[in-house]
């Protein structure tokens, strides 16, 4: 057991934060979504152009070919130093690792490089309007027209759909088979006739999902990737894929939210003293300190067996539930902490923290739904890990 | 960085699995318990001989020289097994004389300790005070060479077999006194876990030559203290995983409505929950070890960060999975009862979740 950093991953996180730290464009810009895009481009070309786009992707396919531990550094730093998102989030961590997986030589050559640059942006078209947990149900049709596909369906939660290029996109393909073969893992062109884009306004008033439609789009033969019919298992890659690279990058966010509410403590009076002195608080944000920790262990204990098998394992879906969990807590304690202030939101004058804790709050309602229910994931862990026999 | 036992420390785990499992099955804990010192003196010999006494305790005074990882193994062990043994209280002693005492102490009480020829107990918390951790009342008077101890002990693990007694004064010093010292009357205590024997002592002028207090004093003691707590974590972490593995075998067998019940999420989600709580005091549980034998500078949190973690999960896990097993769960005759109380128990020694939460806000609100 050595929970430590070897010499040479000490060498490598201190070469990753000297690069952040050189190369930090700031703090995102506080205008619309358009903005906040063309600047998470510019920073992503940046990331490129130094070789950390694609940090797990192998060498040969414009990677760094990094080790597990290597891109749970990278994530890590990141997230501590409050570097910025890459625009395409989701071809780095699930359209490139999918086609290096699954698509073909020309696939490889033509999607690959412009997933790295952030040249072309991706979506994932998964989730419909009637098939959120219960991914398999889904509707939308692709039906076979000489050497194209011809779609129709609706898809939701389509984060940055409207910036994207390209689609995730998992369709029926065969309405007769049982409903985990009948499906194609196809890669979509979004800048066409039939596809439409609907941005969704969430609870926070943002909007970074949409509704897509699909009229009638058209894809062609060769945007199948691994095989029709093979839609399901090439889907689950994808989504093993962002639970195994999210977690380090979440426990650092998790330790800078911390400090915030320490800080948050620190100054807000209560009880003619401070909430950082009131017994209550102090349990309540100690308990946090502490789930945030084991949270941490967990996730090294998992590298450790992923490293060992090869394989993420079902385990991951007690990190994803815990991060789920403790972001939500750290909201609450934040608002409980501004008391009479709590309804003070980003915009007015009086709002503590400048309304900060009133966003986290809101946004983070989400983390138990976005990227599988806590509720499904207790299904995941309660039938693969303890073995219990299935609900239905 | 790697975050898994070596293979040495597999053998441990799977040493003490085997030993325990074919000593301590249910008729025997229950015999065990309503027997005079809770413990049977010829499973302590053959721990002996594994050399368990000083599985962590110096080489130079006769024990394994390992590590608290080590010992974490073998008490995760002893909760999984719900071993009644005095290898904890003895465990307390042990650490003290190795990290606190004199030489000639060492000589004279720790070599057998870590031979398992002599056992300790720890004499700590004072009749009538809140037993807060690290203050005492009872004092050490001075009177020639020597101090005098007068006053009552309570929560003395294992008092009534152990040699010594290592008795805690309000000065932050620690005495060593022969169990049958004059002056010195012990009185078993009824506790909720029968699977371990807490008594009190009364000290009415018991007289301690100068060669038997230790040198050290106060917060010297912290880093035993620190050890401990990682200990019984462990064994909270024992007991979680093994009632979580019992409500999981029931949920698979028990059949209700035509299905097992483990089919309705109302049961399997308390199940996913047991197992969120075991692993993270798993994690907890390692991480301060490892923090104890790699970078002790860490231990004071981690060690907090566990004992806090694993005080809740050693008794909500055995408490969920008596729920689980629902009416059966509830009886004596079902063995989930004597891991809810050993958890329990386990949660109010050597400082609750509570007192151990405000150590970690303290070190984080700095």
């Amino acid at each position: 057991m050595d929970l430590s950093l070897s010499p040479s991953e000490q060498r490598f996180r201190d070469e990753v934060s000297a690069w952040i730290e050189a190369n930090h464009p700031g703090p995102e810009p506080d205008g619309g979504l358009e903005e906040v895009m063309a600047f998470r481009r510019e920073w992503q070309l940046k990331m490129h152009e130094a070789g950390w786009a694609g940090i797990s992707w192998p060498k040969e396919f414009g990677g760094r070919g990094a080790t597990l531990i290597e891109q749970a550094i990278f994530v890590g730093e990141a997230a501590r130093l409050e570097a910025p998102s890459p625009a395409n989030v989701l071809g780095l961590a699930m359209g490139g690792p999918v086609v290096i997986a699954h698509g073909t030589e020309e696939q490889k050559a033509r999607y690959l490089e412009p997933i790295l640059t952030g040249e072309e942006i991706w979506c994932q078209g998964f989730s419909e309007p009637e098939s959120g947990s219960d991914l398999a149900s889904l509707k939308t049709r692709a039906v076979k027209d000489g050497d194209e596909w011809v779609v129709t369906g609706q898809k939701v939660w389509t984060t940055f759909a409207q910036y994207a290029k390209w689609c995730m996109l998992v369709a029926r393909t065969d309405p007769d088979a049982p409903k985990h073969k009948g499906l194609t893992y196809f890669l979509m062109d979004m800048e066409q006739d039939g596809v439409e884009a609907k941005p969704l306004v969430q609870i926070t008033g943002e909007g970074e999902f949409n509704e897509v439609f699909i009229e009638e789009a058209r894809i062609p033969d060769a945007n199948v990737v691994g095989g029709v019919g093979n839609g399901w298992s090439v889907a689950i890659t994808t989504l093993m894929n962002e639970r195994a690279g999210l977690a380090f990058g979440a426990i650092a966010q998790i330790a800078n939210s911390l400090k915030r509410l320490g800080k948050l403590a620190a100054e807000t009076r209560v009880n003619g003293g401070t909430a950082a002195e009131d017994p209550v608080f102090r349990q309540r944000l100690a308990q946090l300190h502490i789930e945030a920790e084991t949270m941490r262990l967990n996730a090294y204990r998992g590298l450790t067996k992923t490293m060992q098998s090869g394989i993420p394992g079902p385990e991951g879906s007690l990190g994803k539930w815990q991060w789920a969990d403790i972001n939500q807590r750290i909201g609450e304690l934040a608002l409980d902490i501004e008391g009479a202030y709590a309804p003070l939101a980003r915009g007015g004058e009086h709002a503590l923290a400048g309304g900060a804790w009133q966003y986290s709050f809101l946004r983070s309602r989400a983390n138990s739904i976005e990227g599988g229910t806590t509720d499904i994931l207790k299904n995941i862990i309660a039938e693969r890990v303890l073995g219990l026999p299935r609900m239905r | 960085m790697y975050f898994d036992l070596t293979d040495e420390q597999q053998a441990i785990r799977s040493t003490a699995r085997e030993f325990l499992a074919a000593r301590y099955k249910s008729e025997r804990i229950r015999e065990l318990a309503e027997s005079e010192h809770g413990f049977e003196q010829s499973d302590w010999e053959e721990m002996a001989e594994l050399g368990w006494p000083g599985l962590a305790l110096p080489e130079e005074w006769g024990g394994q020289g390992l590590g608290i990882v080590d010992l974490a193994v073998l008490f995760e062990e002893m909760g999984y097994a719900l071993a009644p043994s005095p290898l904890l209280s003895s465990a307390v002693v042990g650490l003290a004389l190795a990290l606190c005492g004199s030489d000639d102490q060492r000589e004279r009480f720790l070599r057998p300790l870590a031979e398992g020829g002599l056992r300790g107990a720890p004499a700590l918390w004072d009749a009538g005070t809140p037993g807060t951790i690290g203050q005492f009342t009872m004092e050490a008077r001075e009177d020639g060479d020597g101090v005098v101890l007068d006053g009552e002990k309570i929560l003395v693990m294992d008092a009534a077999s152990a040699d010594v007694l290592l008795v805690a004064t309000a000065d932050g010093r620690r005495h060593l006194v022969e169990r049958q010292a004059p002056g010195v009357a012990i009185a078993p205590s009824t506790s909720i876990d029968l699977t371990r024997r807490l008594y009190s002592v009364r000290f009415d002028g018991v007289r301690v030559a100068p060669e038997d207090s230790l040198p050290a004093a106060g917060p010297d003691y912290f880093d035993v203290f620190h050890r401990i707590c990682v200990a019984v974590a462990a064994e909270s972490t024992g007991i979680a995983q093994r009632t979580m593995e019992m409500a999981v075998a029931y949920a698979k067998d028990r059949q209700q409505f035509g299905r097992p019940i483990g089919a309705y999420q109302a049961v399997s989600h308390r199940c996913a929950q047991m197992l969120l709580e075991t692993e993270n005091s798993r994690s907890a549980v390692y991480g301060a070890a490892w923090a104890a034998d790699a970078e002790p500078g860490s231990l004071p949190r981690a060690a907090a960060i566990a004992k806090a973690y694993a005080s809740d999960a050693g008794w909500r896990v055995p408490d969920a999975s008596i729920q689980v097993h629902g009416g059966i769960g509830f009886t004596w005759e079902h063995d989930l009862h004597f891991f809810l109380k050993r958890g329990k128990a386990n949660a109010a020694m050597f400082g609750d979740a509570k007192w151990h939460r405000e150590r970690v806000a303290d070190a984080v609100l700095a």
